[in-house]
């Protein structure tokens, strides 16, 4: 006990007069050198500049094309659809006279069709997350399984299209459904929900579980009470970005069969029904200039819509993080 | 491993050892993946006193803290063999569920990590939530007497809602405290509590620390010696992986036995 100090003050000793030497003695030439080093520090920078700046103008420009195309794309449907734009297009019913069909069979088709994919697609892909990411970590299977879901998330929605209308519309005989469309869409989601999952799931600190497992909590103690309500932003955020994914898909929904035309709301899972996109898509292959414009116009609904989502999504992982901010 | 227990028995500074070890470290090797950190270590961790375990960076003081309530065996291509005995049952058997044994050897970090979405309350009995035995009591007298027991009561009980994170490092540190007390543990593991803190948080943990050792027995993990030789009645020094000394405080920071131990304590490396 008596010993270390005393070394420490000797240490320090040494320390002070190195530095006091450094500015007495070669006070001078130090300077010198400083002076030198600050004129090349000069030349460089001008070159730099010149790259900061065209790298500047380059991540500007990639900003401005897509912002630019998005902008036409919007004038041109507002322009379009906007003389269709009414309460009563959004809540009539389709029609063979363009003026006087509206959207609602679609519409409401699309929100029912997003309640249910969240309804399958969230529990499975946030179970199949939490299993990846607590349970399975490092398994040779669960890098396997990782791998796979990596690639499933880029399969293309018409594939999706087609094993729904294989699985579930005939061997699961689910016919041109509803539920059928909801579980196809799920299908489609189910991978980028796993993937956005597990990316929140991994932004929770370590230490914390370790403090929950200290205090004698069991992992699925842990999992509930400390994990999920930290990731529960990201996975939020990136479920409804998913499903504002799912709700403009068109593929999948013609392949399982969707209808193009019909007068009512579903009223069951087990209801045939429609969704926006397929509707838009029907109009837009008419030849008639007045389902053109009805097209337009419900693309106006659908993006906003999605936008209305997406600022949700914005919103809910703003209070959240909020909330759980470490 | 008799003679040095003995010595620690027949030692004239509290506590008075007729009590036997409450934990029982024997022949424990530990490894993370290939790499073996602990060679076999033997000390036992004397009931209601406190035990220090010292030694350099990369010495595994921090491991074998962690492997005395199972939390070794978390990390990935952890792996652990030899015995640990808590009050004669060895924690390492196939029968024995490490969520019980942590409920009675309970943990403080290095850091400070009070769960950031609860408010202090909650995370004085975020314990016994997560455990599911919060129904069993009167959450309003655990939250006190747990906050009391860590000297935290008297500064957070008029903010006892407000988040746990708001709170000054120091506090937090005594508020981690107080969770891993509330769920009513034997032992308190501590891995370097105050390496995170400021001289006078530090003072207070080391206050506080004082004052446990009445009813829990303590071990602590720290790199600061004279923290060691204030706070704690038995020391452990470990380098490379081995016990190189283990004894009651006093005799290890006065006379040495191992020359590796008196050059650590002067100050020669580490």
């Amino acid at each position: 006990m008596r010993k270390p100090s005393k070394r420490r003050p000797r240490s320090t000793a040494g320390l002070g007069d190195s530095t006091r030497g450094a500015h007495g003695a070669n006070g001078e030439h130090e300077q010198r050198r400083w002076a030198h080093q600050a004129g090349a520090l000069k030349g460089k920078t001008k070159r730099h500049r010149l790259a900061d700046h065209a790298f500047y103008a380059l991540s500007f420009v990639a900003v401005l094309v897509p912002l630019l195309l998005l902008f036409v794309l919007l004038i041109g449907v507002l322009d379009n659809g906007s003389e269709r734009l009414s309460l009563r297009f959004i809540t009539g019913l389709p029609s063979r006279k363009p003026a006087l069909a509206g959207i609602l069979p679609s519409l409401v088709g699309s929100f029912y069709l997003m309640l249910l994919t969240a309804a399958i697609a969230l529990p499975l892909g946030v179970g199949a997350a939490i299993h990846l990411e607590e349970y399975g970590k490092r398994s040779r299977s669960a890098r396997f399984i990782e791998l796979n879901i990596a690639n499933l998330a880029g399969v293309p929605s018409i594939v999706y299209g087609l094993l729904g209308l294989d699985l579930f519309v005939r061997t699961l005989q689910l016919g041109r459904s509803l539920i059928a469309g909801a579980c196809t869409l799920a299908l489609l989601v189910l991978p980028m929900i796993v993937i956005v999952s597990r990316e929140a799931l991994r932004t929770v600190p370590q230490h914390l579980r370790e403090a929950s497992y200290a205090l004698g909590a069991t992992r699925w103690e842990t999992v509930r009470q400390v994990v999920l309500p930290m990731a529960y932003p990201g996975i939020l955020t990136g479920a409804i970005l998913a499903l504002s994914r799912a709700i403009g898909e068109t593929a999948p929904l013609v392949v399982v069969g969707a209808l193009a035309y019909i007068t009512f709301v579903p009223d069951g899972l087990d209801a045939p029904f429609t969704a926006l996109p397929i509707q838009i898509y029907n109009w837009v292959s008419r030849p008639q200039r007045g389902f053109v414009l009805n097209a337009a116009a419900a693309i106006v609904v659908l993006l906003f819509t999605m936008l209305v989502l997406n600022g949700g999504a914005i919103y809910l992982r703003h209070r959240l993080q909020k909330k759980t901010a470490a | 491993m008799t003679t040095l227990l003995t010595t620690a028995l027949t030692a004239s500074v509290p506590p008075p050892l007729g009590s036997p070890a409450k934990l029982r470290v024997e022949g424990v090797r530990a490894w993370f993946g290939n790499l073996e950190v602990l060679h076999g270590i033997d000390m036992p961790i004397a009931d209601r006193s406190v035990t220090a375990i010292i030694g350099p960076s990369g010495c595994g003081k921090s491991t074998l803290i962690r492997s005395l309530n199972r939390m070794h065996e978390l990390t990935d291509g952890a792996r652990i063999e030899g015995r640990i005995t808590l009050d004669g049952v060895d924690i390492y058997e196939k029968d024995v569920d490490p969520v019980l044994l942590r409920r009675r050897v309970g943990m403080v970090f290095q850091k400070p990590n009070p769960f950031p979405s609860m408010s202090v309350r909650d995370n004085v009995l975020s314990g016994l939530r997560l455990t599911g035995t919060l129904k069993s009591v009167r959450p309003d007298e655990v939250v006190e007497r747990a906050l009391r027991d860590a000297a935290l009561w008297e500064e957070v009980k008029d903010r006892l809602d407000a988040p746990g994170i708001g709170l000054s490092g120091g506090q937090q540190q005594r508020l981690c405290i107080a969770r891993s007390l509330a769920v009513s543990p034997e032992v308190l593991l501590m891995d370097e509590p105050c390496s995170a803190l400021d001289p006078i948080a530090t003072s207070r943990i080391e206050d506080l620390i004082h004052s446990l050792k009445e009813t829990y027995t303590i071990a602590i993990v720290t790199h600061n010696m004279q923290q060691a030789a204030r706070v704690s009645d038995y020391t452990t020094f470990l380098l490379g992986g081995e016990l190189v000394e283990f004894s009651e405080t006093n005799r290890l920071f006065t006379s040495p036995r191992d020359t590796r131990t008196e050059d650590y304590i002067t100050g020669k490396f580490g």
